[in-house]
């Protein structure tokens, strides 16, 4: 299991479309997939729990993968959340 | 003013009552309120026999599927008449419906033997739950997308039989508890001139969808359903967020005053409308107009369109359990055709894929892996004549009343038209025998969006009187590139050399032929593009009617001479990146 911090840069925070993406991209990936905010643990799979995250601009945090490609998964997911979702 | 003051006691027996609510969209309508109710669905508790769990999982398996079929109906008609960053608002509530809190812990709820119904609400009420305890608004919303999608699983559980907007059938301002996206496309294409909900917000993807469509909605209004009479009369205020009920004759001869200051501004944006698509050195553009509906022919005069560019037929396929009847193609296209006159209308017969005929009793159609490049369009036209020729039909029988062209959708090659062509002839043939009227001289037109078609244009534009370049498949189908896949959607450029040497290739075979091209793909619509498409010599652009003035104010600031050169140079030279530049600043309105 790896785990990694980020950040969310995007002014609107993790609002549809980038949890959309999120969740589009953590399905190509076998691994389990979960993100963490304070605690409050959702399923990275799952767009309806990541918006309840309401996770706004600047806020941190914790992704983590677990499964056969959970190198590759986490390295995508990272990658999105660095290019601010592409906005 | 005795009698206004006599008018206006009677008026004070009905109750006035002034309501707060959120401004979703802004414009005043005035009319009477239409009662839409939500249906209740039954989502009671039911034990279910160990037996009987594989069965129930199917069945909630099966309205899974049903409701994603329905979202993707919705999605592509987003799509087409708003574009691609609106079909995105469709795709949340596709992923909802995917999320693994339905497709999983429903199923396993109905594993312990309770009925989908009560597994679905029992999840849906956790989550909308979790949703109400956020703080930001914007995240708060977001359990109205979910309670939506609950309601279409809820109605394809019980059967399907969801009363819809679309049966609406009067003039009025709709009122109910929500609506959704679906819901407020349908508002459009029926005679529905506002709307007012008890809940929700202004950024749902209903208020989203409502300002897009100048549809005046206030939302929010909590009680507005209880309080509300059927054929009572209703303002709604969409600037200010407020309804009122059974108005005044002073408030309603204040809010007939505004809507007119308003309308007024309109026209000041629309003065344009009269005005020719011609260019500073004189060279004239068509500008026509794509549409889905009779009713938006309306809105085609007003934004000054010069005719209907693209009429998509196979909206007339679509909700619907039989195939329609010659009868319904006829009346159909003559109202538009009527509508139109003196311009013409080019209606493009069904561009559908055969997994939508199937529902209607069409059988034989076998479910393919690459809906894209299989029976569609009119391959599936030419494989059943019969369907096809009902639609000809019933085209070349309102071309008796009006200007009407005929046109093929995803002609891939000479043989293809030809076989369409001699389907036609053989139903005019048969239309002259009955001795029914049409017009002896209809064009009849190609569009151009397979690669190949566009490499053979010569060869097709022989048989046929015009052209007209669909670029959203074009560029999908020549750039091997699925526009609406987030993954590949960067690579989809219009800009690539490689469109824009085949619409070149389309028009300069179109005139060598003595004829006239067009373009109805959505780069039509992108203002930042309209100087390169009229310096490639395309003789008429059309666009969705909203579109039109933009498009045509653009024509006018622009040189023929200088969009010539633009295009040439965007053709050869590898800096395309400084060409672009160049003539975005050139077009900057």
């Amino acid at each position: 299991m790896i785990e990694k911090i980020v950040t969310i840069k995007n002014k609107l925070g993790l609002h549809a479309r980038p949890a959309a993406l999120f969740v589009q991209t953590a399905a190509k990936f076998s691994s389990q997939i979960k993100i963490i905010k304070d605690g409050q643990e959702v399923d990275g799979k799952s767009i309806m729990g990541l918006m309840t995250l309401a996770a706004a601009f600047n806020t941190q945090l914790k992704l983590l993968a677990n499964g056969s490609d959970e190198n590759e998964a986490i390295n995508e997911l990272v990658g999105i959340f660095e290019n601010g979702f592409g906005e | 003013m005795v009698l206004a003051n006599r008018e206006k006691g009677l008026t004070m027996n009905a109750k006035v009552s002034i309501l707060h609510g959120i401004a979703a969209s802004p414009g005043i309508a005035i009319g009477k309120a239409i009662l839409f109710r939500d249906e209740e669905f039954n989502t009671s508790k039911r034990e279910i026999k160990k037996d009987d769990i594989k069965k129930e999982i199917k069945r909630f398996g099966d309205a899974l599927s049903k409701t994603n079929a329905e979202m993707l109906v919705t999605k592509e008609k987003i799509y087409k008449t708003l574009g691609k960053e609106y079909a995105r608002l469709a795709d949340a509530h596709l992923l909802i419906l995917q999320d693994p809190l339905i497709t999983r812990e429903v199923t396993k709820i109905i594993s312990d033997g309770i009925n989908a119904e009560y597994a679905l609400s029992e999840v849906l009420e956790k989550v909308i739950h979790s949703f109400e305890m956020i703080d930001d608004e914007y995240f708060r919303e977001r359990k109205h997308d979910i309670a939506d999608v609950g309601k279409k699983l809820l109605s394809h559980l019980a059967g399907g039989v969801r009363r819809t907007i679309a049966d609406i059938k009067t003039e009025g301002v709709v009122v109910g508890h929500n609506f959704t996206p679906s819901d407020t496309l349908s508002m459009r294409e029926n005679l529905l001139i506002g709307f007012a909900t008890d809940i929700g917000g202004k950024t749902s993807h209903t208020a989203i969808l409502a300002q897009s469509l100048e549809i005046p909605a206030v939302v929010g209004l909590r009680d507005v359903t209880a309080k509300i009479s059927e054929g009572d009369t209703i303002v709604v205020d969409g600037n200010q967020g407020i309804v009122v009920i059974n108005p005044s004759l002073e408030m309603l001869e204040n809010y007939r005053h505004e809507k007119e200051i308003q309308l007024e501004q309109t026209k000041e944006l629309e003065k344009l409308k009269d005005l020719p698509a011609q260019t500073i050195d004189g060279h004239r553009i068509v500008i026509g107009a794509n549409i889905d509906n009779p009713s938006e022919t309306a809105s085609v005069l007003s934004h000054g369109a010069e005719g209907v560019g693209l009429y998509r037929s196979e909206f007339i396929y679509f909700n619907r359990s039989s195939m329609p009847s010659e009868e319904e193609h006829y009346k159909n296209y003559s109202r538009i055709a009527q509508k139109m006159m003196p311009y013409s209308v080019i209606i493009r017969t069904f561009d559908l894929g055969g997994d939508k005929l199937s529902g209607m009793g069409l059988e034989g159609v076998a479910t393919e892996g690459n809906p894209f490049l299989g029976m569609r369009a009119i391959r599936l036209s030419l494989k059943y004549p019969k369907i096809f020729k009902t639609q000809l039909r019933g085209i070349l029988r309102a071309s008796a009343e009006g200007k009407i062209k005929i046109m093929y959708p995803m002609i891939s090659g000479l043989g293809e038209l030809l076989a369409a062509n001699k389907i036609l002839e053989e139903t005019k043939e048969e239309l002259r025998s009955e001795g029914k009227k049409f017009d002896e001289n209809i064009e009849v037109g190609v569009m151009i969006e397979v690669p190949s078609a566009a490499l053979t244009a010569d060869q097709i534009v022989a048989h046929c009187d015009f052209l007209s370049i669909g670029t959203n498949d074009l560029i999908q189908y020549t750039l091997a590139i699925d526009r609406v896949n987030e993954n590949v959607a960067s690579l989809y450029d219009p800009l690539h050399p490689a469109i824009l040497r085949l619409i070149k290739n389309v028009v300069e075979a179109a005139h060598r032929a003595g004829k006239w091209v067009g373009l109805c793909g959505e780069m039509a619509a992108d203002p930042s593009l309209t100087v390169v498409l009229v310096g490639l010599g395309l003789n008429e652009l059309s666009v969705s009617p909203v579109q039109a003035p933009k498009i045509k104010k653009i024509i006018r600031n622009t040189s023929y001479a200088q969009a010539r050169e633009l295009a040439n140079d965007l053709l050869e030279s590898p800096n395309r990146e400084e060409l672009i530049k160049r003539f975005k600043k050139h077009t900057t309105p």
